[in-house]
C-alpha cells in the first residue's frame, strides 16, 4: 500500500521540477513587477496590476486555454519561438512550468508587494547620500529587506505550482512521464476503477509536501525578520 | 571650506526662499521647528529638489537650476547624520560603518575604519547588531558611517534631537572631537541654543523659510532684534574666556575674560582651559552706580551700546563690557526708571553662568548651570 509505482514516482518528481523551474523563472519577473506596482505611478499602472491578478480569478481552464492559443504550435507567440529558437513548450513539461508560473504569478507579487511596502524608504536615501547608485541602493538594502517577502512569495509560487491542475491540463494535456504531474495523476486515479490507493498514495504526498513548504517558508521568514530587527508577526 | 546655497522651492503651504554663504569650519542651522532647516539641509545633499537654486560647496557646483545642473546625491559626497540615525538593520555595526567607503572613490579614502573607530569610541560595538545598540550608540554609529565615506561636507540634522539628556550628554563630548579632529567642515542643524553655542563657528538663523541672520556664533547670539528668534528664555550672550585659577579656600574658579574676570563655582579644569560661557539675558540685572552689600561675586562694568523698542514689560538691552558683547533682559519700567539709553556707564550683575567648553572633554558630568551669587 505504502510502496509507489515507477508511474506514481515520475509524476512525482516531475511536479518537484515543474515547481521548482516556475518559481525560479517567475521570481525575478515578480521583483521587478512588485517593485514596478508598489514604487511607480504610470497611466497604465491599473491595468498592469488587473493583469497580475487575472489569473487569480479566471478560471484555470481559462487561463490554461489562453496559453494554449498564445503558445501552441499554431499560436502566435509559440510558431515564433518553434520558427526562430526551435523553442517549443507546448506538451512539453516546460509548458507545464510556464502555466504554473502564471497561476502562482499574483500570489507572489502580492507577497513581495507587501514587504516593499513596509521598506523604511529613508533607508534607502540614506544610502543614496552614502554613495550607492539606485541599482547598489536596491542590491543593498531594499533586497535584503524584503527577502522574508521574497521567500514567502517564492514558497507560495512553489506550492502554487505543485497544486496546479486546471491551466496544466488544459495547456500541456496528461502525458505520462512528459506532462503527467502529481496532481493530473491523483485525476487519472480517479478515473479509472482500482486507481483509489493510488490516489490516497499521492493525496497524502501532497499534503505533506505542501505542509513542507509551508513551515519550511515560516522558519525562513521568522529567522530573517529579527536579524532584520522587524515585529516578529504571529 | 567654502559653502553656498540659494534655494527657493514650495513643499506644500512653506515657502522657503533662503540663501546662505559660510566659511566657517562648523557651520550651525539655527531655528525652531518648521523654520527649514531640514529642508535646506535635504537640498544640499540633493534628497530635495528646488524649483531654483544652486548649491556649491569649495566651487563645485552640485545644483544651479540655471545652467541645469542636477548632481544625484549618491555622487555628492556629502556625508548626512540624519535625526534618526538610519542605521542599515540588516547590517552589522562594522558593516554599517563600512558601507559608504565600498562607494568612495579609491583616491578619496583618507578616512580608516580604525580612526573613526577610536574618535567616536565604537570598538565594543563593532561585531553587534543594530537592534542592540542604545539611542547615543546609534547615532555615534551613524556619524561614523557618515565620516567614512570621505565627505566633502557632513550634514547632521538634530543628530541630538532624539535623545534624552543623558545620552545627549553622552554623544556631545564626540561631537566635539570631531569637530576639532576631522578634517572635514560639517553643517550642523539645531533648534538647541546650548548646543549650537557649544559647537559652532559659524550659526545661521532661520525662520520660516528664509536666512535671517548669519555670522560668527556670539555676534548673532547678542543681538536683540533676533532674541524673538533665538528664543526668549535661552537668549543672551556668548563669551569667551580662559581659566585662571583656583580659589581653594572659597572652591571658586577665576575665568577670564576680555569683560572682566568672572568667580564661578569651582570647575574641574586645569588653568589655562579655553571655555565658552552662555550668559543668558534674564540672568544679568544692571546697576547705574557700583553696588555694594550685594551676594552677586560677578559684576562687571559696561557701557549700554543699544536698547531694544520699549513696547511691552520687557525691553532687551545690550552691553559693551571691556569688548565683549552682554546682553540683559529688563523691565521696561526699570529702563525707564535707570534711565537707560546708548552711552550710560552702568554695571552688569551677572546672577548666574552656563559653559559650554570648547576643546576639553574631560569635565563631563559637572552641573552646566553655575549660580553666582
Amino acid at each position: 500500500m505504502l510502496t509507489l509505482t515507477p508511474e506514481e514516482l515520475a509524476a512525482i518528481k516531475l511536479s518537484l521540477r515543474v515547481a521548482t523551474l516556475a518559481m525560479a523563472a517567475s521570481l525575478p519577473f515578480g521583483i521587478v513587477i512588485a517593485m514596478v506596482l508598489t514604487r511607480t505611478r504610470f497611466f497604465g499602472r491599473p491595468l498592469l496590476n488587473a493583469l497580475v491578478l487575472l489569473p487569480l480569478v479566471l478560471p484555470p481552464v481559462v487561463t490554461g486555454y489562453v496559453l494554449l492559443l498564445l503558445f501552441g504550435r499554431q499560436g502566435p507567440v509559440g510558431r515564433f519561438l518553434d520558427e526562430q529558437f526551435g523553442i517549443v513548450i507546448a506538451f512539453r513539461w516546460t509548458g507545464a512550468a510556464l502555466a504554473c508560473a502564471i497561476m502562482g504569478f499574483p500570489l507572489m507579487v502580492r507577497a513581495i508587494q507587501l514587504s516593499l511596502q513596509a521598506v523604511d524608504r529613508r533607508l534607502e536615501q540614506a544610502a543614496a547620500t552614502l554613495g550607492a547608485n539606485p541599482l547598489l541602493v536596491f542590491v543593498t538594502v531594499t533586497l535584503p529587506l524584503i527577502l522574508p517577502g521574497v521567500i514567502a512569495g517564492a514558497i507560495l509560487s512553489f506550492a502554487r505550482a505543485m497544486g496546479e491542475f486546471g491551466a496544466t491540463i488544459t495547456f500541456v494535456s496528461n502525458i505520462p512521464g512528459e506532462t503527467q504531474t502529481l496532481p493530473t495523476l491523483i485525476y487519472t486515479f480517479t478515473q479509472v476503477p482500482g486507481g483509489e490507493p493510488g490516489a490516497l498514495r499521492l493525496t497524502l504526498i501532497s499534503i505533506a509536501i505542501s505542509l513542507g513548504a509551508i513551515l519550511v517558508s515560516e522558519t525562513f521568514v521568522r529567522r530573517v525578520q529579527p536579524r532584520l530587527g522587524l515585529p516578529n508577526e504571529s | 571650506m567654502n559653502l553656498e546655497v540659494t534655494a527657493k522651492t514650495r513643499l506644500g503651504d512653506f515657502a522657503l526662499d533662503a540663501a546662505l554663504a559660510s566659511e566657517g569650519r562648523t557651520t550651525a542651522l539655527f531655528g525652531r521647528s518648521g523654520s527649514g532647516k531640514t529642508s535646506l539641509v535635504n537640498i544640499i545633499a540633493g534628497l530635495l529638489r528646488p524649483a531654483e537654486g544652486r548649491v556649491a560647496v569649495d566651487g563645485t557646483v552640485l545644483f544651479d537650476s540655471e545652467a541645469g545642473i542636477n548632481i544625484p546625491a549618491h555622487r555628492r559626497r556629502i556625508g548626512y547624520v540624519f535625526q534618526e540615525g538610519r542605521l542599515f538593520p540588516h547590517l552589522t555595526v562594522r558593516n554599517n560603518l563600512l558601507y559608504g567607503r565600498w562607494f568612495a572613490p579609491e583616491e578619496s579614502r583618507h578616512v580608516s575604519l580604525d580612526e573613526v573607530v577610536e574618535l567616536l569610541g565604537l570598538e565594543d560595538l563593532l561585531e553587534r547588531g543594530t537592534a542592540q545598540l542604545s539611542g547615543g550608540e546609534k547615532q555615534r554609529v551613524a556619524i561614523g558611517r557618515a565620516l567614512l565615506c570621505c565627505p566633502r561636507l557632513l550634514l547632521m540634522d538634530e543628530p541630538l534631537a532624539s535623545l534624552d539628556d543623558a545620552r545627549k550628554a553622552e554623544v556631545m563630548p564626540f561631537l566635539e572631537r570631531l569637530r576639532d579632529h576631522a578634517r572635514v567642515p560639517i553643517v550642523y542643524v539645531s533648534h538647541s541654543v546650548a548646543e549650537v553655542v557649544r559647537l559652532a563657528t559659524t550659526l545661521v538663523l532661520m525662520s520660516e523659510g528664509r536666512v535671517v541672520a548669519s555670522g560668527p556664533t556670539a555676534e548673532v547670539m547678542g543681538r536683540i532684534d533676533l532674541f524673538p528668534i533665538t528664543g526668549p528664555v535661552e537668549a543672551g550672550a556668548v563669551i569667551d574666556g580662559t581659566v585662571e585659577a583656583h580659589d581653594a579656600a572659597a572652591e571658586l574658579t577665576h575665568v577670564r575674560s576680555r569683560a572682566g574676570l568672572f568667580r564661578v563655582p569651582g570647575l574641574d579644569l586645569t588653568p589655562g582651559t579655553h571655555i565658552r560661557m552662555r550668559v543668558r539675558a534674564r540672568d544679568v540685572m544692571i546697576a547705574v552706580k557700583a553696588p555694594e552689600g550685594l551676594s552677586a561675586l560677578n559684576v562687571l562694568p559696561g557701557k549700554v551700546v543699544e536698547v531694544g523698542p520699549l513696547q511691552g514689560p520687557v525691553v532687551d538691552i545690550a552691553l559693551n563690557c571691556g569688548g565683549e558683547r552682554l546682553v540683559a533682559e529688563l523691565t521696561r519700567h526699570s529702563v525707564e526708571a535707570l534711565q537707560l539709553t546708548p552711552g550710560r556707564e552702568v554695571f552688569a550683575l551677572i546672577k548666574s553662568v552656563t559653559f559650554d567648553e570648547v576643546s576639553d572633554v574631560s569635565g563631563l558630568g559637572r552641573a552646566p548651570d553655575a549660580i553666582t551669587n
